[in-house]
Order: C-alpha cells, then structure tokens, then sequence
C-alpha cells in the first residue's frame, strides 16, 4: 500500500477539525471499502483519520417513536439488535443479505452508505472512468457492464451503488444525521444518494468535511408483510445483480401503502411514487404487482450485457411483493424462492 | 511491493510517515511492535510477529483465508490496519489450542477430513470458533450461508459443515 498518516479521532469535534485542516485526509470506520481501494490504488488519501472508536455505537429509541443508530454501529450487530429484528425485520434481513458475517463485523452503519461502486473499471487504473477520473469517460457503457445501472443512468455513468442495506434504509425511508464545520443537519434518505449526472466522482450529497454521526428510522418498520430478494451470481457472499425491498400495510388483503426500492439498477437505491400510489388500494394480486413493476421499471435500458436485468427487475419485483403479501419473506439460509 | 501509483503520487505527502508503536494481545501474550501506518493486522501477524498459519488468499475481503478472532469476533484480518488495533485481543490459530490439547474444531476438522491442501483450513477454523460463539446457525443450511465468507478452493465444504456440527454438539 502507499504511505499515509494515521491519526485517531477523540471526538465528533475533533474529527471534524481534523479533516478540515488536510483536504486530502478521509475517515476510516470499518475499512472494509476504504483499505480495499487503497490497495487498488483507486484511493490515495494523505492521511487516514481513525473513527472507528467513536461513541457512536448505540441503537436507541427515540421520543418519535423511531429509532437512532450511531454510526460506528457494525452492520452485524445492527442486525441482530431486537429493536430491528423485531420492528424493522427488513432492514435486518438486507444486511445479512450483504457480504460475509466477517466483513458485516467490521463495516460500520455510516461507511456502508459510503461504500463506492463495483463497476470494474473504476477498480481498474489502467482504463478511463469518470468516477475515478473526472473527464476521462466511461469504459463500461461500451464494455464490460453486466452489473451496471439500467436506470437513472447518465452518459458519464452507469454504475451502481452496491448496498443492501441502503435499499432497506430508503423504502424505510430513514433520515441521515450529519455534522460539520458549519453543525449538525439531516439529510432524507431520499436525497442523501445521487444520480451520475454529469458529476459522477460525487456519489452523495455529503461534504467532505462532514462526518455522518446516525441514522435515523421513521416508528414505522412494516413487520408484518416486507421481503427482500436478492439475485447474484452465487447463493451467497456476491453483490446484487438485482434486489428488492418490499414493504406493505394491508387492510385484509387491500393495500394502504407501498414501499418499494431496488437495489443493484442504479447510482442509489430506486423508488417510484408512481409506481408505489399504483398498489394503493389494490388487491394483492399478481396484476397489481406486475403494474407495479411496470412503473418502478419505466424508462429502463440495457447496454448490452445487462439487458437482462429488466426483465429479471420485473419478475424479482412480482415475486418479491408477493412473498411481503404473504407474510413470508424470503429467507436468508434457505434459497429457494418461494 | 513497489506500486506505479506510489511513483506517480509521490510528493502527496510531505514525508514517509514514522512507524507507530503498538502493543496487542496476540494469543494471551501482549506484543509490542512498531508498525507502519498502513501495514495491515495481517501483515503485521505474519511478517512481524512471525505467525504465519494466518494465510493471506486474496487480500481483499474476498476469501476469509486471513479470519482471525478480534475481541472475539471474526474479522478479515487483511482489511484493517495493526494501528487501528491497538489494545484489542486477537486470536489466531496459533492461538485456539490449550496445554496441548486441539481446540473442539479443530479437532472435529480431522476427524471429518475436513481440508485438502489446507490454504483455506486456519482462517475457515478461525471463522467456524467465530460462528460458534454467535449462536445464530443451527442447521446445515445456516452454517453453509453464515460460512460463506471462506472460500475453499478445494471443495471440502460438506466436510467443513460436518466439522462444525460435531463441535457444535459436543461445546
Ligand atoms: C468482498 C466484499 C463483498 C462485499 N459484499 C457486499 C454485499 O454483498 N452487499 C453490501 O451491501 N456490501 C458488500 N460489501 C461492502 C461492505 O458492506 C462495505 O465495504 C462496508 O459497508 C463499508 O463500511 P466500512 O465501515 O468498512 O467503511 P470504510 O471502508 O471504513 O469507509 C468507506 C468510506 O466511507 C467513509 N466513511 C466511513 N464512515 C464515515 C462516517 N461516519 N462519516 C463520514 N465518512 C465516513 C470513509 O472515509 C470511506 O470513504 C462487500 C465488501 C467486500 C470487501
Ligand atoms: S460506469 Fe461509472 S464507474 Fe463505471 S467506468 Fe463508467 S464512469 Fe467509471
Ligand atoms: S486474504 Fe483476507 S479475505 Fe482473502
Ligand atoms: S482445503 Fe484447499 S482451499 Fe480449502
């Protein structure tokens, strides 16, 4: 690896005032991502600023009736925590979806929004990528690009984001706490991810001298009717080609309200309000869902190697709001999609 | 290793940085070594203190080959750095036997058969000690997903999951 400062952080305050006086410093929480590039030579920060032993590692209630996790909660234990297992059971089963249980051990709830795209020319230094290079163009949209976006996508760039948990954290519509130079502020986590665009090196609405400190979730976890599906090319320790989050509040079986997020498709997890207002008072039905699907998949498009991810968005999206109908989500161990 | 990018960057930092001194506790015994930044716990293991049954397979995250024991839990020892460790209590599988006597599992990984040419054995060993501890698996089919971050290249997962299952039962 290439040289670098180590410093450690003893508080918010002093991380923050420790990477504003070295622009070229970055955070390092779990380093599961952050080491990772720094081998590829993808990332080559100054100095590393350790906030790994951070008081941020509780998972609270809060007086709203929602729940607040620190940032430096590893991603295992915010899995297994009974206030998330029990009241937000989608989220827990889309972490676990994620990596392996040695890398969930390590990755903090902050650095997993903050994990970069696996497009595998922005991993590789010897081609042009305007994530890693601004300006140089993109290899993957004439290349290589079965794992890249179908939707959202921009001319400068197809990638995703990888997360599984982000998909949770946005159909549960979680609100990101940041603090910097200028204080503290919250960012929906709608607006916390952004498309390409034509400034693909910027992947989040997050400044560099901001420290994200927790997230946030809404009382509402939809416990009873969720399910997140994930399809990759193995059973297990793979990132998604295509993931569904699916949560539902049901009268009988008419639904009141819909979230619906795909992970794997896009630079940030994917929701539609048409396509969640179109099962607003439906049955739940094949029909709705298929509708559904149709909204939340407008304007797709292939560029070739990844043509397939439409139709396989389309049936995961069926499948997936048919097993959150049913109170039978899809499990984690037991593969088979039922 | 030499890397093109630390040619091409060189000059981003005013000087090489200054080893750090550390101390662990590696295997019960607490070690005091002098590393530099950026080297990783595994590094530090294998090239420092001379532990070498951690292997180092990928590198990146992507094997399990470098699992070791930190604070109790299993980590990916080639994706943190030895800095970012200091005080924590690490195990590795130098460190699972006691008075002589093999750790249950590694035990059960004879008696099962449960390695061939042994690359991936230490760090499947270290992760199996982890998942044991958890308590989340119970059935052959959540072992197989919560043992999904070792690889082994030689195919002996059904006589991995037979290992863990014996020591399962008899800890
Ligand atoms: C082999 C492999 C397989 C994987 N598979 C999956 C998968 O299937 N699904 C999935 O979702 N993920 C997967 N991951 C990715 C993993 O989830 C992320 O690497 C992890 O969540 C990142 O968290 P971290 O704490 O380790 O981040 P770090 O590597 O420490 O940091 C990542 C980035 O975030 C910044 N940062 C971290 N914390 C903060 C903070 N609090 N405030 C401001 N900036 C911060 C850092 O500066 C850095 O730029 C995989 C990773 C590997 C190596
Ligand atoms: S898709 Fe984005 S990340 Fe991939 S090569 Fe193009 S610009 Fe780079
Ligand atoms: S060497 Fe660490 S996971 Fe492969
Ligand atoms: S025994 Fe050879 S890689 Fe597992």
């Amino acid at each position: 690896m290439i040289p670098f400062q180590y410093t450690r952080a003893n508080d918010v305050a002093d991380a923050i005032k420790q990477i504003a006086t070295d622009p070229s410093a970055k955070f390092i929480a779990g380093g599961t991502n952050l080491i990772d590039l720094i081998k590829y030579d993808v990332e080559a920060p100054s100095r590393l600023i350790d906030i790994s032993h951070l008081p941020l590692r509780s998972v609270e209630p809060t007086s709203a009736g929602g729940v607040l996790i620190g940032a430096m909660v590893p991603n295992t234990d915010l899995a297994y925590h009974p206030l998330i297992e029990g009241r937000y059971p989608l989220l827990a089963r889309a972490i676990l979806s994620g990596a392996s249980q040695q890398l969930r051990n390590m990755a903090s709830t902050g650095g997993n929004l903050l994990q970069r795209t696996r497009c595998f020319y922005y991993y590789d230094t010897a081609t042009p990528c305007n994530k890693r290079e601004p300006g140089s163009g993109c290899s993957a949209i004439d290349g290589v690009n079965r794992i890249n976006a179908i939707l959202g996508t921009s001319e400068a760039c197809i990638a995703t984001h990888p997360s599984d948990m982000c998909v949770a954290l946005a159909a549960l519509e979680a609100t990101v706490h940041v603090t910097g130079p200028a204080g503290a502020r919250t960012i929906a986590f709608a607006d916390f991810h952004r498309l390409p665009g034509n400034t693909p090196q910027r992947d989040t609405n997050l400044e560099p001298d901001e420290i994200i400190t927790a997230i946030e979730l809404p009382p509402k976890g939809f416990s009873e009717n969720y399910s997140y599906l994930k399809i990759r090319d193995r059973l297990s320790y793979a990132f998604a080609l295509v993931s569904v989050a699916a949560a539902l509040e049901l009268d009988g079986d008419t639904i009141k309200e819909a979230r619906l997020a795909l992970g794997g498709v896009a630079h940030k997890p994917w929701r539609s309000t048409a396509a969640e207002a179109a099962l607003l008072g439906q049955r739940t039905d094949a029909t709705a869902f298929a509708k559904a699907a149709d909204w939340l998949l407008h304007g797709a498009k292939g560029y070739g190697h990844n043509d397939f991810k439409i139709g396989l968005a389309r049936r995961a999206i069926i499948r997936t709001l048919g097993q959150a109908a049913r109170g039978k989500p899809q499990s984690i161990s037991d593969k088979k999609i039922r | 290793m030499t890397h093109s990018g630390t040619v091409s960057r060189a000059g981003r930092i005013a000087s090489v940085p200054e080893k750090i001194s550390i101390t662990l506790r590696v295997n019960d015994k607490a070690v005091k070594l002098q590393v530099a930044p950026w080297t990783t716990l595994l590094d530090a293991l294998r090239d420092h203190l001379d532990l070498t049954g951690t292997k180092k397979g990928c590198d990146h995250g992507q094997c399990g080959a470098c699992t070791v024991l930190v604070d109790g839990r299993r980590i990916n020892s080639c994706l943190t750095l030895a800095v970012m460790k200091e005080g924590a209590e690490i195990i590795t599988i130098e460190g699972l036997a006691r008075d002589g006597v093999l750790h249950p599992l590694q035990q059960a990984f004879i008696d099962q058969d449960a390695f061939q040419c042994g690359y991936c054995t230490s760090g499947q060993i270290c992760s199996g000690v982890g998942l044991i501890a958890e308590g989340k698996a119970r059935t052959p089919n959540e072992i197989r997903e919560l043992m999904s971050g070792n690889i082994c290249r030689c195919g002996a997962y059904p006589n991995i999951v037979a290992a863990i299952l014996q020591a399962m039962e008899r800890s």
